[in-house]
């Protein structure tokens, strides 16, 4: 049988040839390894995948196909898909489009038949690093071109990819049941889920674009501020750190998640790493320090918090004691914050899962306790100034 | 929350007896718990009264009984040793109805025993159905409409409500035994009147039909600080309808969006959590609705299951092993994941590769039986695969059967598709060959789904296969290219030879010369997110290999594929030990096997574990790897049965080293008239023979040599296709019965041997090293010849043989070793009839009956043979105190007696009209697995091997008699003595007559004739007592004449009433001595124990 060629090039040289998958023409970005087994619309559509290119490791993708219930956001964010074994048909009773005309339909270029694995195992020894898929006229390319293209393509690091994903104008999700208050989301390519675990959580959500400044949000006088996961080195976003210290200096309830842990982690003065290859995937242990219980979690992320994981240290940046609050089991990475004397806390992984399992949901509902206790705290004090 | 320290001695509960439903899965997590507590420094107790299993071996427990698992057993081995707790969640049903047995009666409080893994709590509220769909309902999940009978009268009454189909379940039962689907009242009155019988509380669900939904199934860890881990989830491709055990299955589930599948993931770890596992592992099973989405719970089990075994291997999650540590206090975050070293077992694998499960049926054993899938189990093993993807894994499984048409075919015209979609429509053995079959014909996809059941999804992959198959036979050439691609859909040579016509050693040779082989890949849990350090591999048509190079002197051991009759867990046992000798020899060992239910395929036992078809190519690959570095010592191809066996000559003729007996000796031992040279030179007899292609000639070979006549078709296994016939009428009607099987012909004779009317038939298992004969043991059958030997009962020593015989024997076997010319293990069966001692066959190969005669003697007769075969002398195996001094073939007076029982499935199948099958023994094997009895003397340990294999005799009552004209002297002292215990004598008119003349007081029954009326008025016939339950021993021995009329309906009624049935005198015989040894209180011994009165004695 006769099947378009397609290349997978990566930056140390080493390429991988498949057929061309989705949009025909080329894709840059860096390539990253995911382990789900199920939920690739999801992963898809999550807007931390924007700027990269995203190997599947489950072998069968695009079964189930599209619907349009299950999108995290507006559209597509993957720079490129690469897979071993994508679906002829689509099986769900929900579908109602292919993945195969969506990719095409979204132009994201894929390549598929190629030994992910070995693509994996290369990817987890030498770490992320830049990659192009070479399809349609593309991949008569010489090689040597092809590599230099991806050479010249940007590093993940340093690279600051908000604005990219982010909304442009302010939009809010209305609170289901009986309002809390307004929480103000700084949108760094926030998903669907977390929306809407929110807005179930009593908050009406107002969701922001990235630029938002200090006044525009004291403006809007939020209950409460969160920071939503997305793309990019946390390093290249001073303005959301500063932003955020702002906050935190208000006194203002923060939650957040991933892109928005590591924030909170530079916010309260700690520094940030770039993992050598990073934690995609959702069976994720991760240890609550506080409960002592484990929850398998959805993670998305290539970088992380430096911060010691034992004990109770002081923000260098001046906002009193902080623990880790969560750990990764498997690496000991940092994945979770808490402020001790100011009422901040973040987690690096996804409970709003969508891919990946429920286990983590009850932090929304820590979030709404810790707003709910600073409201009535506030009020009380409101009270005793009247009295 | 480490290691509880008020646990320092646990009883583990085993599974017993392989019987459908229940086979080696649970000596894989049995074997795997033992290990774990033992490591942990627990003092390990072990009953289990299955001696092929690994589980057993005295090494596994600190103290072994190998005793029936029943209450009053357990009780005296609780009152024996003490232990704190009992872990009965790793022995499937068996041993959780054994610990809810030992709760009723209190056992457990008088000696203030706990239960760990599941309390009596949770099991009870899995295996209440009431109680259970209350608890899913609250977990805000849903349930089949049902309703609870107690009563055929009130499941009429419910069954108007249901409508028909309705499903029928009895409660406590495995394997789901006595469940199915009742189309009409009818079927209902008689499928709830024997489920109502199976129930242990006599009481059936019945449940609104989900037919055709699909299924799922996950597998769920818990600790004790209520951490909750999904290891597996797995996809049915046979919708709701069949059985999990007969389904083909997916691992992971395949057509979910993550949004259904965490739903079923929610739904799990809420029921795991209400039920209350809190140290161990469970399965949910669920069925979704295609159209609508809508999850039912189907069942959960709170326990190790079949498939957490297959899950274990799919996913190198080890199930058993982690759940022994919870049972003991850890937590799973304590417990390191065994594949990566550095990250914990508190997480869920991820699969980078799909694993196909398909079932191996053994209806050729039970031509009567309705061969329709139904919610009763009914396979008798099952081969796995691992693929790259979905169709190589199907493949890959599909060939693992080793069953002639199991693989996807493309030769000839494939039907009418109309035909074959409504052949489909019933779930068959092999049913996925006949889809395939379907859509070569044209059948569309919907189709197919609209005949099936089967999910859009799978059906593309197969419609993908065939396509595939046509580019590949209309090609002009089979480039690389091509090649290349349909290997990586996980076509075989031998398909791809089909397909161009060619041979499939011309394929191998046109994809070796292109150098096209496979790589191969690790089971890492994680996708390879970390470095694995254990060799758990598969091929695949991929880029990169991963197999270590390693300068170690190699041994690749086969196994034995999928548990079928006659090949079973017996033979994983042998491999096992070859592996542990060879390894403690410092050989790196090498296993090969298919089957996910043994302890061969744990990654613990070898070195190196490939789960990989045992057929040609995939094995030459596998050795081709490994021969890439270090020295390739050999193949052992010995100890894994026909499969293994089978592999010989195509491996020697690839220049590949067999160890141990060549494949030439191998086929002096197979060809007649070698063997007979062997048997001439020797001075051996055998029975007078001959052979026949068609029925004339063969009525003339056997009016020549004599009738009866043992016949079997050559060129097949288990003794399929055997039969004793008596007279030439007989004859001409078996021709009639095996014409459409195309078994006999020219180029298949049929072998005509002489049967041997009441002989003693004799097996021995013997070891040999081109120059000593090492006896492993000598076991005298309890059923005279012409029973299969793996359906007969035998006890070690023999009990009735004298000295002489046994010199003879034992010289005989050496004969016949040396003009074999064995290296290694060697299987004799003899026969002695009149005095003359026959030679019926030899087996140069481990046999059936290895495990017993270790357990039972205490010899390591596979780990001696493994090495021999790599090598070693016998002698300097005695000499490093791996084998005894003195061989088996001499075993002093005071040594215990060892009994083995065969298990029978008869109750497992029913023939199209819903009767169970004939339950005569014959000369073709049917039981599925064995129990052993062992105590200081023959009627003791023949009492506890009817005990474990069917709950003992009782020991008061009827015993109804009808003997075989032949067999109506010997009868009489048996049933004597039977009266004088006090039992009331039935028979029928010839046996009864014969009965009074000795004085012993018999009522006459009617007996009972198939399809006549009853006279009005008439007495109730024997039948009729049987169903009534009037009638407590069956001892029925069938004439050859009318084997099938009188008897079939007497035994077939015994075994549906489920009380003990005897078809030979001699069983009858050894009964009437258990019932006189039942007179004391049972005693309990560890084989440690034995061996320490063995050691003294030497």
């Amino acid at each position: 049988m006769t099947h378009a060629p397609a290349y997978l090039v990566l930056e140390d040289g080493t390429r991988y040839r498949g057929r061309a998958y989705g949009a025909r023409g080329r894709a840059l970005g860096e390539a990253v390894f995911a382990t789900g087994m199920s939920g690739y619309q999801e992963t898809l559509t999550d807007p931390s995948y924007a700027g990269q290119i995203v190997v599947q490791t489950a072998p069968h993708i695009g079964n189930t196909g599209m619907n349009d219930e299950d999108p995290e956001s507006r559209r597509i964010w993957v720079d490129g898909y690469v897979v071993r074994d994508p679906s002829r048909i689509v099986s769900n009773h929900r579908a109602q489009r292919s993945l195969d005309d969506e990719l095409e339909a979204q132009g994201i270029v894929g390549i598929s038949g190629i030994d992910t694995r070995a693509l994996t195992r290369r990817l987890r020894d030498a770490g992320v690093m830049r990659a192009g898929i070479f399809s349609g006229d593309d991949a008569a390319l010489d090689p040597d071109a092809q590599l230099a293209e991806v050479r010249a393509s940007a590093a993940m690091s340093g690279r600051s990819l908000s604005a990219e994903v982010s909304v442009d104008e302010a939009m809010v999700v209305p609170a289901v049941g009986e309002s809390i208050g307004r929480l103000a989301v700084l949108d760094l390519g926030v998903k669907a889920s977390t929306l809407r675990h929110l807005a179930e959580r009593g908050f009406e959500v107002h969701v922001l674009p990235q630029s938002t400044t200090i006044d525009e949000l004291r403006a809007l006088d939020p209950v409460a501020v969160f920071y939503s996961n997305g793309p990019g080195d946390p390093a290249a976003s001073d303005a959301h750190v500063s932003l955020l210290q702002d906050v935190l200096k208000d006194g203002t309830p923060f939650f957040g998640i991933c892109f928005g842990n590591q924030l909170l982690g530079r916010a309260l003065g700690f520094g940030t790493y770039k993992l050598p290859f990073g934690h995609r995937g959702i069976n994720q242990p991760v240890l609550d320090k506080q409960t002592g219980r484990i929850e398998i979690t959805a993670h998305n992320h290539g970088f992380a918090v430096d911060a010691p994981v034992e004990g109770v240290v002081d923000s260098p940046a001046g906002f009193g004691r902080v623990e880790v609050s969560h750990v990764g089991l498997n690496d000991q990475v940092v994945e979770g914050l808490r402020a001790l004397d100011i009422p901040a806390f973040s987690v690096q992984y996804h409970p709003e899962a969508a891919a990946g399992p429920h286990d983590s949901t009850y932090l929304f509902d820590r979030f709404r306790e810790v707003v709910l206790e600073h409201v009535g705290r506030a009020a009380e004090r409101d009270d005793q100034k009247d009295a | 929350m480490p290691k509880r320290d008020d646990i320092t001695s646990v009883l583990v509960i085993g599974s017993g007896p392989i019987v459908i439903g229940q086979a080696a899965e649970f000596d894989y997590s049995g074997t795997q718990a033992c290990r774990v507590l033992r490591a942990e420094g627990i003092r390990v107790i072990l009953v289990n009264s299955n001696p092929a299993t690994i589980m057993t071996d005295p090494d596994f427990a600190d103290a072994t009984y190998i005793e029936p698992i029943t209450p009053e057993v357990i009780e005296a081995i609780i009152a024996k040793e003490k232990p704190d707790a009992v872990l009965p969640t790793l022995g499937g049903q068996t041993a959780l109805n054994a610990a809810i047995a030992l709760h009723d009666r209190g056992i457990l409080e008088k000696y203030g025993v706990e239960l760990i893994g599941a309390s009596f709590d949770a099991i009870h509220k899995a295996e209440d159905r009431q109680l259970f769909k209350q608890l899913v309902l609250d977990a805000g999940a849903d349930v089949a409409r049902s309703h609870i009978a107690h009563t055929v009268d009130e499941a009429i009454g419910f069954a108007e409500d249901l409508g028909y189909p309705l499903v029928i379940r009895p409660s406590f039962t495995m394997g789901g035994l006595g469940s199915g689907f009742a189309y009409d009242r009818e079927q209902l009155e008689r499928m709830v009147a024997d489920g109502l019988h199976q129930s242990p509380t006599t009481e059936v669900l019945l449940e609104e039909s989900i037919l055709g939904w699909k299924e799922y199934e996950l597998e769920l860890m818990r600790d004790r600080a209520d951490n909750t881990v999904v290891v597996c989830s797995i996809e049915n491709v046979d919708p709701v309808g069949v059985h999990t055990g007969d389904s083909i299955t997916v691992a992971p589930a395949l057509t979910l969006t993550d949004r259904e599948y965490q739903k079923l993931r929610d739904i799990g770890i809420r029921i795991i959590r209400d039920v209350g596992v809190d140290t161990g592992g469970c399965n949910v099973q669920f069925a979704v609705d295609p159209a609508t989405g809508r999850i039912i719970v189907i069942e959960m089990n709170p326990r190790v299951s079949r498939s957490s075994a297959l899950a274990s291997k799919a996913t190198g999650f080890p199930i058993a092993k982690i759940a022994a540590k919870l049972a003991i206090g850890y937590r799973l975050d304590e417990i390191p994941n065994d594949i990566t070293k550095v990250t914990p077992a508190s997480f869920e694998p991820t699969l980078d590769y799909v694993v196909v499960k398909v079932p191996r049926f053994a209806f050729e054993k039970f031509p009567a039986a309705d061969a329709g899938l139904t919610t009763t189990m009914k396979s008798v093993g099952e081969a796995m695969a691992i693929g790259r993807n979905y169709a190589t894994a199907l493949q890959k499984a599909l060939r693992s059967l080793e069953k002639r048409g199991s693989s996807f075919h493309w030769a000839g015209e494939p039907g009418d598709k109309d035909e074959l979609l409504a052949i489909a429509a019933t779930p068959t053995d092999g049913r996925i060959v006949t889809v395939q079959q379907a859509l070569r014909a044209g059948a569309t996809i919907d189709e197919v789904f609209e005949s099936t059941g089967i999910d859009p999804w799978f059906v593309d992959q197969i419609v993908a296969i065939n396509e595939l198959a046509e580019v590949v036979r209309t090609a002009d050439a089979l480039d690389p290219e091509l090649m290349r691609e349909a290997k990586e859909q996980g076509f075989s040579d031998a398909q791809l030879a089909e397909l161009r016509g060619l041979t499939e050693r011309d394929i191998r040779a046109i994809r070796h010369a292109s150098g096209l082989r496979p790589v191969f890949k690790t089971v890492d849990t994680c996708a390879g997110e970390f470095p694995a350090l254990t060799p758990y591999h598969y091929s695949s048509y991929d880029l990169e290999t991963e197999v270590a190079p390693s300068e170690a002197r190699k041994v690749v051991i086969l196994g034995s594929g999928p548990n079928r009759i006659g090949q079973g867990i017996e033979f994983d046992y042998s491999c096992v030990h070859a592996s542990f000798a060879l390894r403690d020899a410092g050989f790196e060992t090498i296993m090969i096997n298919c089957n996910p239910e043994t302890v061969s395929t744990d990654y613990d036992t070898s070195d190196r574990l490939y789960f990989e078809p045992l057929a040609l190519e995939d094995v030459l690959e596998v050795i081709h790897a490994e021969s890439q570095s270090g020295e390739l010592v050999g193949v052992i191809v010995q100890l894994g049965g026909q499969t293994a066996l089978g592999l010989a000559h195509g491996l020697a003729d690839a220049g590949i080293p067999i160890l141990g007996t060549s494949p030439d000796a191998i086929d002096l031992a197979e060809e007649r008239g070698a063997f007979s040279r062997i048997l001439d030179e020797a001075g051996l007899i055998a029975p007078r023979n001959g052979t026949a292609t068609d029925v004339d000639s063969a009525v003339a070979v056997a009016e020549q040599i004599g009738y009866p006549v043992l016949v079997r078709p050559s060129f097949v296994l288990g003794g399929r296709g055997m039969e004793i016939v008596y007279d030439s009428g007989s004859l001409v009607d078996y021709f009639d019965r095996v014409r459409d099987q195309a078994i006999i012909g020219p180029g298949m004779p049929l072998l005509v041997d002489r049967f041997l009317d009441d002989a003693v038939e004799i097996d021995v298992d013997a070891l040999y090293d081109g120059e000593r004969l090492y006896v492993g043991g000598i076991m005298e059958h309890i059923e005279e010849a012409g029973v299969h030997s793996g359906d007969s009962a035998c006890t070690l020593p023999p009990v009735t043989l004298g000295r002489g015989i046994i010199d003879r024997v034992r010289e005989a076997t050496q004969a016949i070793a040396e003009g074999i010319g064995v290296r290694g293990l060697l299987n004799v069966q003899f026969a002695i009839g009149a005095g003359v001692l026959y030679v019926l066959e030899a087996n140069p190969r481990a046999s059936r009956t290895v495990p017993f005669v270790s357990k039972a003697l205490g010899i390591p007769l596979a780990k001696a043979a493994s090495l021999v075969m790599a090598g070693s002398s016998i002698r300097s195996l005695i000499d490093s105190g791996l084998l005894p001094e003195t061989d088996g073939s001499v075993v002093p007076l005071d040594s215990p007696v060892a009994v083995k029982e065969a298990v029978l499935p008869f109750k497992r199948f029913r023939t199209a009209e819903g009767r169970i099958v004939d339950s005569v023994l014959g000369p073709e094997m049917r039981s599925t697995g064995e129990v052993m009895g062992i105590d200081r003397d023959f009627p003791r340990a023949f009492a506890k091997s009817q005990i474990a294999a069917y709950g003992g005799l009782p020991d008061s009552g009827v015993v109804f008699v009808s003997v075989a004209d032949r067999d109506k002297r010997a009868i009489v002292l048996p049933v004597l003595r039977l009266a004088q215990r006090g039992f009331a004598i039935w028979a029928t008119e010839g046996t009864a007559e014969v009965l009074a003349r000795y004085g012993i007081a018999t009522r006459v029954v009617r007996k009972h004739f198939e399809g006549q009326q009853a006279p009005e008025g008439a007495e109730p016939s024997v039948v009729d007592l049987i169903n009534a339950g009037e009638v407590d021993i069956v001892i029925n021995t069938p004439s050859g004449r009318s084997a099938r009329a009188d008897g079939f309906e007497i035994r077939t009624a015994t075994v549906a009433a489920d009380r003990p049935l005897f078809t030979t005198i001699a069983q009858v015989g050894a009964a009437v001595a258990s019932l006189e040894s039942g007179d004391e209180p049972i005693t309990v011994t560890s084989l440690q124990d034995y061996a320490i009165a063995r050691a003294a004695r030497a």
